[in-house]
């Protein structure tokens, strides 16, 4: 039999029913794998007892017969999820020894779904990144590497140790959230697949909050058909996310034909961007060529204001966050910073946000701060929230005229150095979300998976975009490009 | 529109953030970099397009204003870095 924890989600169900392996057999696989993998910097949180009795549980009910999809099948958590008596700090100082009274709805989605937590994963702080190097834990690396050359990658942001985990075969699948492309840029960058579904459809309650009109929750696993399962473990309709949306949820995998004859794709040309790799350009035409050979249409279309998407996104996004992590403020959990003899209140505030927030976070939070301030806002702010709404009409035109799903690259490049863009100034770096931002603006589900290689021997992936609630549709497209693409590859361990 | 030191003083101030005097010429440097790239928001045509307050067209849900999970002091006060008699507990607020 094959090591245990290179199982995809779907294999380990089967298997679990069957009989042929326990959940206490899947997660000792994993928890020796995590061990072995203390240089990836991918789990920083440790929560074995919880798994082992978790496993146990769920063998125990699959044994009885009553046993969901996810029973017994060992998950990374990212920090950003709130989980009850175990440290989630949302990779920030701030937060340092905070353990939540409560569970986040997602990951009570899963649990009670009989899914195990193996501990928590690595990520940039409150998700404000794109190469896990913001996080107060250290940088996440890349399992993969340029062939032979030993330099240490980035897996992507914001869930770098999610993305790290799974494509290192550390855990059968993570969870991971996307403000700006914290899903999807990873896992293109690590060679796995992961979905943002669409605003509303997985509850935000317990989950640390970014810029809360844009975060959504998804699933980053090995394969789409993965993918599907543990999206339906996860959505929900939530009485305490006011934006959740309480509609059925499908049977996602259920959908997953592999037929796609007669869809429309789109292909929008303000996504063919001044300067792309040729390797990038590569990729994408082969993809329109695998979905059209599949009996799609190619379809060329036009999303007018897709470049001022990120410039709308770094005042809206800066903006939610600036609001959101007010609550930091040293009195109810977390950090608070020692004071000097006669420091006021308003002291303990801005040393304890000084001291517990890193420079990203301060200079978004400021960034923030400063589009909201009084003579600001109707100039920076309020202009954004008007070009979001032209942004969503232009997904929405194209949805009209019946396109079905938009391919797309899901990043400018393969994964980068760690270290590499240090010195470059914060645009630079921000342009890694120039392909997954806009649906994060449109409230869209997005997925990203790997299609092919780079030259060095790196994984590439694309992006399909769907309609609104129609993640069954677009997981069923990018099973087709999947089938079609044939991806395999696997990181050589070096670790 | 540039920003000056003062101005990113201005800013830290009002996000309770604590910047050393050194600090502020690079801070003031990085907002201007990225209000730099903000400032192509301009060029479009924004004309009686409403500001997005929801990107799904949707009514917030109604509840009784009634108590619904209640009487959880000690859960509520147990991350707290100082918390005395059933309070949270701040250096002198009131002069």
């Amino acid at each position: 039999m094959t090591d245990l924890n290179t199982l995809k989600i779907a294999e380990a169900r089967d298997a679990l029913r069957k009989g042929d392996v326990t959940s206490a057999e899947l997660t000792e696989a994993c928890l020796t794998a995590i061990e072995g993998a203390g240089q990836l910097n991918a789990f920083v949180h440790d929560t074995s007892e919880i798994a082992r009795a978790q496993a146990a549980a769920a063998d125990e009910r699959i044994k009885a017969g009553d046993a969901p999809a996810m029973c017994g099948i060992p998950l990374g958590i990212k920090d950003l999820f709130c989980t009850k008596g175990v440290p989630s700090q949302a990779a920030s100082n701030i937060l340092g020894g905070f353990k939540p009274e409560y569970e986040s709805t997602v990951t009570q989605n899963l649990f009670d779904a009989g899914a195990v937590m193996l501990g928590k994963l690595n990520m940039d702080e409150f998700a404000m990144g794109s190469s896990n190097e913001t996080s107060c834990y250290g940088n996440a690396v890349n399992p993969w590497r340029r062939g032979n050359d030993e330099t240490a990658l980035t897996p992507g942001g914001s869930s770098g140790g999610s993305a790290s985990a799974v494509s290192a075969d550390l855990c059968l699948a993570a969870t991971g959230t996307d403000t700006g492309g914290s899903i999807r840029q990873p896992a293109a960058f690590t060679g796995i697949t992961g979905i943002k579904p669409t605003y509303g459809r997985c509850s935000r309650w317990g989950i640390v909050a970014f810029a809360s009109s844009l975060d959504q929750a998804g699933p980053m696993t090995k394969d789409v058909r993965d993918a599907a399962i543990m999206l339906e473990a996860m959505c929900s309709y939530d009485p305490k996310d006011s934006t959740s949306m309480d509609i059925a949820v499908p049977d996602f995998e259920a959908m997953l034909t592999g037929d796609i004859k007669g869809k429309v794709i789109g292909i929008p040309k303000e996504y063919q961007m001044e300067g792309m790799p040729e390797e990038i350009q590569k990729l994408w035409d082969e993809g329109k060529a695998m979905l059209k050979a599949a009996g799609a249409e190619i379809r060329d279309i036009s999303l007018p204001h897709t470049k001022y998407a990120l410039p709308a996104y770094y005042v809206i996004a800066p903006a939610e966050a600036s609001s959101n992590l007010a609550r930091y403020d040293g009195v109810r959990y977390g950090h608070r910073a020692k004071l000097a003899q006669g420091d006021g209140i308003t002291e303990m505030y801005e040393k304890t946000r000084a001291e517990g927030f890193g420079h990203e976070v301060q200079r978004r939070v400021m960034v923030g701060t400063y589009v909201l301030s009084a003579g600001f806002y109707d100039a920076y702010y309020n202009r954004a929230r008007r070009v979001r709404a032209l942004i969503k009409k232009d997904f929405d035109d194209v949805f009209a005229a019946g396109v079905d799903a938009i391919l797309t690259p899901a990043t400018p490049s393969a994964a980068f150095g760690l270290g590499e863009m240090t010195e470059a100034d914060p645009v630079a770096m921000y342009l890694n979300d120039v392909f997954t931002v806009t649906v994060n603006l449109a409230g869209l589900p997005g997925i990203a998976l790997p299609t092919g290689m780079n030259a060095q021997g790196l994984p590439l992936g694309l992006q399909l975009i769907g309609r609104p609630w129609e993640e069954g549709d677009l997981l069923n497209t990018a099973y087709a490009l999947e089938q079609a693409a044939g991806f395999v590859s696997k990181p050589s361990k070096w670790w | 529109m540039s920003i000056d030191t003062a101005t990113a003083a201005k800013v830290a101030k009002l996000a309770r953030i604590k910047v050393e005097e050194d600090q502020l010429p690079a801070l003031a440097e990085e907002f201007n970099t990225i209000l730099g790239f903000i400032e192509q928001l301009n060029e479009v045509d924004v004309e009686g397009v409403e500001p997005m307050t929801s990107v799904t067209p949707q009514r917030l849900k109604r509840r009784e204003d009634v108590v619904t999970e209640g009487d959880q002091q000690d859960k509520i006060l147990a991350n707290a870095p100082d918390a005395r008699e059933g309070f949270f507990a701040v250096p002198k607020v009131v002069e």
